[in-house]
């Protein structure tokens, strides 16, 4: 059995190995269910499996590679499709009883550009309920358990598609970033996760959560790969008018540029934030160090407002998600009662049965805030301390090229460990004012937890795109670091 | 600040959300702490300064005026819990019409 170990390969050296003839794309679709087969029934990360779609998507790479063809830079690369993203054959249910059975009738554009550059579709994947989560305990298909402890979480939003590239059953995976769904997944599951400017991944054909904030990003198991899905997922559309028009840069050549020179301030005023464990802040302070010691000018920086983050984000999230969620009323698709006694008891009783508690609270929260009497008090208010969010960055960028802070105050908690549903947000405390901004920012690993031995990640936050100038940083550190992204579940299949 | 059942409930019609009695209840006490939670947003002075709606200043984008196809009838009805093949099926709205 010479089987393809997916873990033991970056996405550019899978497309390589096909272009160079060392296997096929048929073969890497096959490594990619084989580890599935291994290991999804306890991590359960995937819906749904799509060997129909990812079959026919190798053999296309293996004709073409065939016929003498330039491979395009994702050829053959296996990748995960969070579920809340539209593929023409496939369900997209956002892991909601309410979008259960759910048919894709268009493609999302981000799916659309990374299939178009040659990555095979292995199948969607788990997901808290609609986004709303930290954890994927919000999903009404069950949780995904993380690869590093099956006991722990792997994070959320995007909890399969971080737990599905850390076990090794695809090589990239895509996500949506709200108040941290990409980089929060990432940081507890020891992979890279980034969180792109508002605007430079089209929206076309993601379920709307937060329509200001969301955000379309990919999980790899490094720096350059998460940079390569980037290029192939970024750009204008005709179809989402707030899709930036600025060029696409090369994000994956910055590889090994190294970051003499940069300007690297350290979020000081923000690392004693509730939760935040004296392990994640010693992790930072390091990666500090790090940045110096490789040549970077770091300096201290404050974000004075980023604390008033967590309470602008639960007022605007919820609003706009409200508002988003209006459309499922059980008439266009959807969940619909039976036995409706007219149109009214039909939006009502269906709502009710197909959304989930955490759903239901959202909904409810964002409602309140916009309603008659506490909309200035609220809303009003969360948008006037996201206008100084985005101050204290402008001045944060005027001075450093990236900020550094934890992505999470703590490394992947147990199940059920936070039932409380504000303990549980705060988990998304230094994500959140990023989304706020709207710029960009990644989580790339920064060693293991003594303690319980799960990965503990770092942020680099960049200006308005600026995704390039945070790559680099990132790879750099990346590299300096040397840290194993491989977990112990996956290191015992190879024996 | 704490809300009421009251407020809940009419909270929930505006959401189109029919909740039992004990949803009503367990919503009345976490809405509660939640908004006791984020209460400190209503205490900052943030006199004079412009609300934020959207991260990017854009101004209106439109498209060129060509007709484009748009989604299929059979597409946009593929998902729909009743349809008659052609239109969505709803109980009627107005008085005195049949359901379907």
């Amino acid at each position: 059995m010479t089987a393809l170990d997916l873990s033991a390969l970056s996405a550019r050296q899978v497309r390589d190995g096909i272009a160079y003839g060392d296997f096929s794309a048929r073969e890497a679709a096959e490594a990619a269910y084989s580890r599935i087969d291994a290991l999804d029934g306890d991590v359960h990360a995937f819906l749904q499996l799509t060997p129909d779609l990812a079959f026919e998507a190798a053999d296309r790479v293996d004709a073409a590679r065939a016929a003498g063809e330039e491979l395009p830079p994702l050829a053959g690369v296996p990748a995960g499709i969070k579920d809340n993203m539209n593929l023409i054959g496939t369900r997209t249910t956002c892991s909601s009883r309410m979008l259960e059975n759910y048919e894709s009738v268009y493609d999302c554009t981000a799916v659309r550009r990374m299939l178009n550059a040659g990555a095979l579709p292995i199948g969607k994947l788990n997901m808290d309920e609609f986004a709303f989560g930290s954890s994927t305990e919000n999903s009404a298909f069950g949780p995904t358990r993380n690869p590093w402890d099956l006991e722990r979480v792997p994070g959320g939003s995007s909890g399969g598609s971080a737990a599905a590239v850390a076990a090794g059953m695809v090589s990239i995976s895509l996500g949506s970033d709200t108040g941290g769904s990409i980089r929060q997944p990432a940081a507890l599951t020891g992979t890279v996760g980034m969180k792109p400017t508002y605007g430079r991944v089209s929206r076309y054909g993601v379920v709307a959560f937060g329509s200001s904030l969301d955000q379309i990003g990919p999980f790899a198991k490094n720096v350059e790969d998460a940079a390569l899905v980037l290029e192939a997922i970024a750009g204008e559309d005709r179809y989402d008018a707030t899709s930036a028009t600025d060029a696409v840069e090369a994000y994956a050549a910055v590889h090994g540029e190294g970051v003499r020179g940069l300007r690297v301030g350290l979020a000081t005023d923000i690392l004693d934030a509730e939760g935040c464990g004296a392990e994640v802040k010693q992790s930072v302070l390091d990666a500090a160090e790090m940045f110096a010691s490789l040549g970077a000018e770091v300096g201290e920086v404050a974000l004075p407002s980023a604390k008033h983050g967590l309470s602008a984000y639960y007022i605007i999230g919820p609003a706009e998600a409200s508002s988003n969620l209006a459309r499922f009323d059980g008439i266009r698709y959807g969940h619909r009662v039976a036995d409706a006694e007219d149109v009214l008891d039909l939006y009502m009783r269906s709502r009710t049965e197909g959304f989930g508690p955490e759903t239901i609270r959202r909904i409810m929260l964002g409602t309140y805030a916009l309603s008659a009497g506490y909309y200035d008090a609220y809303y009003g208010q969360a948008q006037k301390a996201r206008t100084r969010i985005i101050e204290d960055f402008r001045s944060a960028f005027d001075r450093f090229d990236v900020v550094l802070t934890p992505t999470t105050p703590e490394p992947a908690f147990r199940f059920g460990e936070k039932s409380d549903p504000f303990t549980m947000y705060l988990n998304d405390f230094y994500t959140i004012p990023v989304n706020l901004a709207g710029n960009c920012a990644i989580s790339v690993p920064s060693g293991l937890c003594s303690k319980s031995g799960m990965p503990i990640g770092l942020q680099i936050i960049g200006d308005y795109f600026a995704e390039t100038t945070v790559f680099r940083a990132a790879a750099a550190y990346e590299a300096a670091l040397g840290f194993d992204t491989t977990p112990p579940l996956v290191r015992g299949l190879a024996g | 600040m704490a809300i009421t059942e009251a407020d809940v409930r009419h909270v929930a019609m505006l959401a189109r959300l029919a909740l039992s009695d004990d949803q009503v209840s367990a919503l009345t006490a976490e809405l509660s702490a939640l908004l006791g939670h984020i209460d400190e947003i209503r205490q900052l002075d943030l006199e004079g300064v412009e609300p934020t709606a959207h991260p990017l200043s854009m101004t209106n984008r439109t498209r060129p005026d060509v007709v484009v196809q748009g989604l299929p009838r059979d597409d946009a009805l593929r998902n729909a819990p009743d349809t008659d093949g052609t239109a969505f099926v709803v109980p009627a709205i107005t008085g005195g019409g049949d359901a379907s």
